[in-house]
């Protein structure tokens, strides 16, 4: 179920589930002689992780993740120089997959060495640093699809981290997007391709809820990335037919939705058989496009047809066919079964394995997670850090960079609404996830030109002609909700212009250029001429913003251990680092200088009061002069307007004393009581912690403490005034609580106590003495 | 990602500098697919196709790196730049499931072979003799 951002619950506040009144599992149909659950079962019942579907194992129907009764024992005999018995299957009996595989996968050369290693040194190699990545692939050409499935199956948990970093073909971890959206709307494809080409995404694949919008669609994204970054490839998903077509005019430069399965049934049903997807395979080469095959747990499952065989073995056979057909890579990891595989006992294990699988095979490796696996964050993230940790050549195979609502492929496992947490854990471990921060001017930029340039290109080709307010609803639109009414029918029309007019990539070049935009034109035919070189071909190949190739014959993943491989280059880890939400102490002051106000002047050095009705508001040193705005929102004048009229009510007068030799709060309020008349001192940081405290305690001692400073409210403040007044009295106070919050509060304001605290300590001068500011103008 | 950052030393199996010794299709010269052509309106589709000097050319590359198979599909691939898009659907569209009798598959085989496309004449006989056992023939 996809749930709009806009319904979806708060950090930190209830979160009621979307459905809740469906009953959740064991919740409110307790079976029959059974109680109802306790109220603990009851709320774990409630949580998001509940809505997922788990399955119990079930061979015989496929749904298991490892290994299967059913898996064949790993097997090889060869006679001169031919397979002649494959995992248990004579030649006579093999299937056209068994077929393809016996005379165009393996490598003979080296089969015997491979099928005689045992299965634990085989895989002690996969994982050791020590054993470089082309011996493993040398020797996994050697393996049958059993072999290496139940080589893999050995593998530790981390260990597929680590031998995924090292057997990964490209050196420099990179990401594809998503593109698409509910209208097909060509102005936000082309806002959205240049947002994502901009957060530095290297492929950009795009869908069509309408198919004949499709050609509309790759002109669109076309445009829009080269607005964004240079060298971004383009994927526009339909059928075959028209994808090519699409390919051969030069509108788009990659394709991957060439599926495979692991038994001859289903593939049959899918209406192709290895061949017609090896033909395909060389088609989409002859006409200069990168192609990369798409298989994956589940699929088999879902069409009842997988044999009583594991996922992991079925995968195997895959990924074994994409190299025996000259695929230069696979899309696995479940795609659109990765919910199935998440069903059972180990199966994001297996989800990684199979992207280990095609590493194992030398091809590149377009890892997954494009498919929402679970309503639960947790387990999103779960299932999608262990690769974004140890780097694929595409960490993921379409990152929805657009809102959920909008996938037309469905939701992916991370969406627009998380691409900043994706930013965020980038830098929290340091890893180049393939994406980057883009400044808030420079995307609007960014999203004006690629809607502009769009609209111009439609226009001069007499395709669509698309009003300001579209193009601003665009150039603002987070999705196609904000785009309100749109004529669908235009993008139909325009979509079929563009495909019975036989325009080409020239046509949208002639067209850029000759509506002013000469630099969006120069760059998609720079792009065009670099592909003719067909580099890019080559395994696990991308383009650099500069036009190079970054491939694994001009990239090659060279780990072997620590100190070794790719580790982001230091103006690369900059740009990781500087993410939008990050603030210094310079950002901070600034931000209370914004609230100063021309109050808090200092009146006269500080006395000892005289009055037992003398209370003593002490405040911490840059109060009055660079702290203006406490934790909670309230500036400072009106925090210590509330504690004066908390003091006034219970009939006591406040004086406000700035002590300039310490920020910490309990040296304050002990230092403020000792000069009151009453002997009772409010302690005030301009943070907004305070405390009561009296003259004869233990600094560190105090009467009441208010430490959750974002959550104090005027109310509150008041209340603490007026107790400290009720103390100076000797009468009795109301017990103040500390405002309750689940919130991340330290998360939330820690760097900015942090900041504030480095602005309290700048104005502290040792043995300085407190001084007395003016109480006018607090209310 | 950003630009090379983090890419050193790629220099040096990079290839020749862009365009040295690179063709379209239709021969031209890719140095010669400028902007300034297209105004002149002296550029076509053939211009902007690979050529199959360039597939054969990354066939070897493929090869030198361990991957014959991807080898024997960019050469695949160089074959097939000599038919039109029609046909190669039309081939395609004759290897799905059901399609063809294996007489079919042979017959195109021996065509294709006839007029210089003996790698995928070769993938149409083995397709040809694996559907009639399997039942995939039309």
């Amino acid at each position: 179920m996809t749930v709009p951002a806009s319904e979806r619950p708060l950090p930190g506040s209830e979160r009621p589930l979307p459905g809740s009144e469906r009953p959740l599992p064991g919740s409110e149909r307790p079976l029959p002689g059974s109680e109802r659950p306790v109220g603990r079962i009851r709320f774990m019942d409630r949580q998001r992780v509940n809505l997922d579907g788990f399955a119990v194992e079930d061979p015989g129907l496929g749904l298991v993740a490892l290994r299967s009764p059913g898996d064949p024992e790993p097997g090889l005999v060869t006679r001169d120089g031919r397979v002649v018995e494959m995992d248990g299957v004579g030649e006579d009996d093999f299937d056209s997959i068994d077929a393809f595989i016996a005379r165009h996968g393996l490598d003979l050369g080296v089969a015997g060495e491979a099928m005689s290693l045992p299965g634990a040194e085989f895989a002690r190699r996969v994982v050791s640093p020590d054993v470089p990545r082309d011996e493993v692939i040398r020797l996994s050409a050697g393996a049958t699809p059993a072999k290496l499935a139940r080589v893999l199956a050995l593998l530790r948990r981390a260990e597929l981290g680590l031998a995924m970093s090292k057997l990964r073909g490209r050196r420099t971890p990179s990401n594809q997007a998503h593109v698409t959206n509910r209208l097909d709307d060509p102005l936000l494809l082309a806002a959205d391709s240049a947002t994502a080409a901009a957060f530095g995404f290297r492929e950009i694949e795009t869908t069509v809820p309408v198919l004949a919008d499709a050609p509309s669609n790759a002109v669109a994204c076309l445009i829009g990335a080269a607005v964004g970054a240079q060298g971004v490839l383009i994927q526009c998903s339909v059928e075959e037919a028209l994808e090519l077509e699409l390919g051969m005019r030069g509108l788009t430069s990659y394709a991957e939705t060439i599926s495979l399965y692991g038994t001859e049934q289903v593939f049959t049903d899918g209406d192709d058989t290895p061949w017609s997807k090896a033909f395909l395979t060389s088609a989409y080469a002859s006409r200069g496009m990168k192609m990369r095959v798409s298989s994956g747990a589940g699929a088999e499952v879902l069409m009842a047809g997988a044999e009583g065989k594991s996922m992991l073995y079925l995968e195997a056979r895959c990924v074994a066919l994409a190299r025996a057909i000259g695929a230069q890579g696979v899309q696995n990891g479940g795609i659109d079964g990765a919910s199935v595989a998440a069903s059972v006992p180990g199966g994001l294990r297996e989800l990684m394995a199979e992207n280990l699988m095609a590493m194992m095979r030398g091809l590149e490796s377009c890892s997954g997670n494009d498919a929402l696996m679970s309503e639960s964050d947790m387990r999103r993230t779960s299932r999608t850090l262990p690769i974004v940790l140890a780097g694929s050549d595409f960490v993921f195979s379409g990152f929805g960079s657009i809102q959920r609502y909008d996938n037309m492929f469905g939701p992916s496992n991370f969406n627009a609404e998380d691409i900043d947490d994706f930013l965020a854990m980038q830098r929290d471990w340091g890893i180049d996830g393939g994406l980057r921060t883009v400044p808030a001017g420079r995307l609007a930029e960014l999203r004006r030109e690629a809607a502009q340039a769009c609209r111009a290109v439609y226009r001069h080709l007499g395709l669509a002609d698309f009003t300001d307010e579209h193009v601003a609803l665009a150039v603002d639109a987070a999705g196609s909700k904000d785009l309100g009414e749109t004529d669908t029918l235009a993008v139909l029309s325009a979509a079929h212009a563009i495909r019975e007019g036989g325009l080409t990539v020239l046509d949208i070049v002639a067209a850029l250029d000759e509506t002013g935009y000469e630099a969006v034109a120069e760059k998609i035919m720079d792009m065009t001429r670099a592909r003719l070189s067909g580099d890019y071909l080559q395994t696990a190949a991308i383009f650099d913003e500069s036009l190079r190739v970054l491939s694994v014959v001009t990239d090659p993943n060279d780990y072997a251990g620590p100190g070794t491989g790719y580790e982001p280059a230091p103006p690369r880890q900059a740009e990781i680092n500087a993410i939008r939400q990050a603030r210094g102490v310079e950002d901070l002051r600034a931000e209370q200088a914004s609230a100063a106000l021309p109050l808090l002047a200092p009146v006269s050095p500080a006395a000892p009061g005289q009055d037992p009705r003398d209370v003593v508001i002490g405040v911490s040193p840059a109060v009055g002069r660079d702290v203006w705005r406490s934790l909670s929102g309230l500036t400072v004048p009106d925090v210590l307007g509330e504690l004066l009229a908390g003091l006034e009510e219970e009939g006591c007068a406040g004086r406000v004393v700035r002590f300039n030799d310490t920020v910490d709060l309990g040296r304050i309020g002990l230092a403020a009581a000792r000069l009151a008349g009453s002997g009772i001192g409010i302690g005030l940081q301009g943070k907004g912690t305070a405390l009561i405290h009296r003259r004869d305690l233990a600094p560190l001692a105090n009467l009441e403490l208010y430490s959750v400073a974002p959550a104090i409210t005027p109310g509150l403040y008041r209340l603490l005034g007026a107790n400290a007044a009720r103390h100076a009295k000797g009468g009795t106070p109301d017990p103040a609580r500390n405002p309750y919050t689940d919130e991340a509060i330290e998360a939330r304001y820690h760097t900015t106590v942090i900041a504030l605290m480095a602005l309290e300590r700048a104005w502290v001068r040792a043995g300085a003495p407190a001084e007395e500011l003016s109480r006018e103008g607090l209310q | 990602m950003s630009g090379a950052a983090g890419v050193p030393g790629m220099a040096g199996e990079a290839g020749p500098p862009e365009g040295a010794g690179v063709h379209g299709l239709s021969g031209r010269p890719v140095s010669e697919l400028t902007l300034e052509a297209v105004r002149r309106g002296e550029l076509g589709l053939p211009d902007l196709r690979i050529h199959p000097d360039s597939l054969e050319r990354q066939a070897a590359v493929a090869q030198a790196h361990g991957n014959p198979q991807l080898a024997g599909n960019l050469r695949r691939a160089a074959e097939l730049t000599v038919l039109g898009d029609d046909e190669v659907l039309a081939i395609y569209e004759a290897l799905r499931p059901g399609r063809s009798s294996p007489q079919r598959l042979t017959t195109l085989a021996a065509s294709l072979a006839e007029r210089g496309l003996p790698r995928c004449a070769a993938l149409l006989n083995e397709a040809a003799e694996v559907y009639a056992r399997r039942g995939l023939s039309g």
